[in-house]
């Protein structure tokens, strides 16, 4: 599903630096990401996703070469491709948990919002347990029930790689084995991979693989060997 | 289409900022258009009275007194000139003088001493009842009858205005026999007696034993009881012909006379005899005397232009940072947007759809706004300048 092969990347201002000479992520793997704060954990993310160009290598996902994209066709890429789940859940608070569900049609043509999709809203909704409250804004729902909102919103486009950016930190210790669970649930129904960053060693267990990026990040430095 | 459901959505939800917004925006649109009608209108209003009365004739002194009293019945009080010079006019074949009288009110209102020939000049139509015949007759304008809630077989009193004078008169109760139709002129706000009327209520003229005591009022045997007025005069048809008038009619006062000449010669014969300086009296042409007021008031108008327009961009400025601050506040949507791969120009658009909505929404307030000003200019107009004068 993704393939990292010598992937270099640097902000200028703050001299950080970042070389991933190998990653690879297999179709419905499910794979987490750790280490200290600024290791590049999130970067990696973003430059999977096309968010980010890197200085160099090739980030093959869904076999596209995503570094060899031009910026429209990233957004695109991205937005047909892969769901994002945030730490902050990023709902809108002027929309209702239905329309923060299908907003990704609303932003891009590379979607078209049809019957097809507001069905799967629902859907996926109801299985993730927040059918009855579709119509209240994010203020009127708790926090697990937000994050279960985005986790809808990832999946609606029905993507094939699902990055999840700490989606659980902000989640009280029994919803984090909780809305985790649904995640990989739902993305195992869906056929997607799912890459996550995440700070919470007690769920690691539930990952297939987990790549300590502070390992990395010194195999990086030193040219090390693939992950 | 999605980027207006999402402005919308976002407009409506954050209903009080984005009504804040529209009422002031919209205010910026509607003030400078609606004072323009308003403005323009009153000139129209102003210019087209001053230039339907061709020539007036008063006491000398201030010009536009004299024009304000006699063409806007305002409060003004020119000293009166005396009726001979009505009949020095009728002596010299050169025009039909009209005298307008309008020392007093009633109601808040004034009352207008005339001849039945200022209903013919100024083309005023009656919409009820009839126009005027008997002494104590009252045809009343428009927004008279309208402010008061009176029509024809009601009544008006004077206001009481020698009420510290040792010889003044009791007021005078008129029964309204006439309204006028609406003209959107200071006629509306006017109530129109015979000029001997004017004069019964100034005291020259009077009946014997026709006062209503407030005994008659408590009894039951006044028609008309008014608690502010205890006793008043009453021309009945018992005690009409009681009513008389001490000394000649020469020498009885009128405000002022409009002057309405045969042709431009009998015009510029008339004004050549009222050139000198020394005369007691003036005649005037009140067109020119509105147009320098017109002038005036709109070189004071440049200067509310100036302020409007400081007003307008201080406002602008004030909606421009509060709207400047609401992307700043929505930063971190537009990078979720970004993320999950909105097209590029996306966040542009969303934020042009929220601020063109808008500024529809306020164009739309103000555009119904500057179209009932419009449609009620003429009223108000009316209104405003019988008020102001």
């Amino acid at each position: 599903m993704v393939r990292v092969e010598d992937l270099r990347f640097g902000y200028g201002a703050t001299g950080f630096r970042l070389h991933v000479p190998e990653f690879t992520l297999a179709a419905r793997e499910r794979v987490a990401i750790v280490g200290p704060s600024g290791s590049g954990k999130t970067t990696l993310l973003n430059l999977i996703a096309g968010i980010l160009t890197p200085e160099a290598g090739r980030i093959d996902v869904a076999g596209t070469d995503v570094s060899q994209l031009s910026d429209a066709e990233r957004r695109k890429f991205r937005a047909s491709q892969i769901g994002f789940v945030f730490q902050d859940f990023a709902l809108l608070d002027y929309l209702p948990a239905r329309q923060n569900i299908l907003y990704p049609y609303r932003i891009t043509p590379a979607l078209t919002l049809d019957q097809d999709a507001r069905d799967r809203a629902e859907a996926l909704a109801v299985a993730c347990g927040i059918g009855d409250k579709l119509d209240r804004h994010p203020n009127a729902l708790s926090q697990g029930e937000q994050q279960r909102v985005a986790i809808c919103r990832a999946l609606v486009t029905q993507p094939n790689l699902i990055l999840s950016d700490e989606a659980t930190g902000n989640l009280d210790p029994d919803s984090k084995a909780r809305i985790l669970d649904l995640l990989f649930e739902q993305a195992a129904e869906a056929g997607a991979s799912v890459l996550a960053v995440t700070h919470d060693h007690e769920l690691l267990p539930r990952f297939e693989r987990v790549l300590d990026f502070a390992q990395f990040r010194v195999a990086a430095v030193d040219e090390g060997a693939p992950l | 289409m999605n980027a207006l459901y999402l402005a919308y959505a976002y407009l409506r939800y954050n209903w009080a900022r984005s009504l804040v917004l529209v009422l002031v925006a919209a205010l910026i649109m509607f003030v400078p258009v609606a004072t323009q009608t308003l403005l323009s209108t009153s000139e129209r209003a102003l210019v087209a009275r001053g230039e339907a009365t061709p020539l007036l004739l008063g006491a000398r002194g201030s010009q536009l007194d004299l024009t304000m009293a006699a063409l806007y019945f305002g409060e003004e009080r020119p000293e009166p000139v005396a009726m001979a010079e009505v009949e020095a006019i009728w002596d010299s074949g050169l025009g039909v003088p009209i005298p307008v009288h309008t020392a007093f009110s009633s109601g808040g209102f004034r009352i207008v001493g005339t001849t039945l020939d200022y209903f013919d000049f100024r083309d005023l139509g009656i919409a009820q009842g009839r126009g005027l015949s008997v002494l104590g007759d009252a045809v009343i304008g428009a927004s008279v009858a309208q402010a008061l809630g009176k029509g024809v077989g009601d009544a008006l009193v004077s206001s009481p205005e020698n009420l510290f004078d040792l010889d003044g008169v009791y007021p005078l109760e008129m029964p309204i026999v006439g309204v006028l139709a609406p003209t959107n002129t200071p006629d509306d706000e006017a109530i129109f007696v015979d000029i001997k009327t004017a004069w019964v209520i100034q005291g020259i003229g009077h009946g014997h034993e026709d006062v209503v005591t407030a005994n008659d009022v408590a009894n039951g045997t006044a028609a008309l009881a008014n608690a502010a007025v205890v006793q008043y005069q009453r021309i009945t048809e018992d005690n009409i012909d009681s009513f008389h008038f001490h000394g000649s009619q020469d020498g009885f006062p009128t405000s002022a006379v409009v002057v309405v000449p045969n042709d431009t010669r009998a015009a510029t014969i008339l004004k050549g005899r009222y050139l000198d300086g020394n005369g007691p009296t003036q005649l005037i042409e009140p067109a020119g005397v509105i147009q320098g007021l017109v002038d005036r008031i709109f070189r004071i108008k440049a200067l509310l232009d100036v302020v409007t327009t400081i007003i307008a961009i201080a406002a602008l400025a004030a909606i421009g940072l509060a709207v400047f601050l609401s992307y700043r506040l929505r930063a971190k949507e537009i990078a979720t947007a970004v993320k999950l791969g909105a097209r590029k120009g996306m966040v542009l658009r969303l934020l042009s759809a929220e601020t063109i909505t808008l500024l529809l929404l306020s164009a739309l307030l103000a555009g119904l706004g500057a179209m009932v000003v419009s449609r009620n200019a003429e009223a108000w107009v009316g209104w405003l300048l019988a008020l102001g004068t």
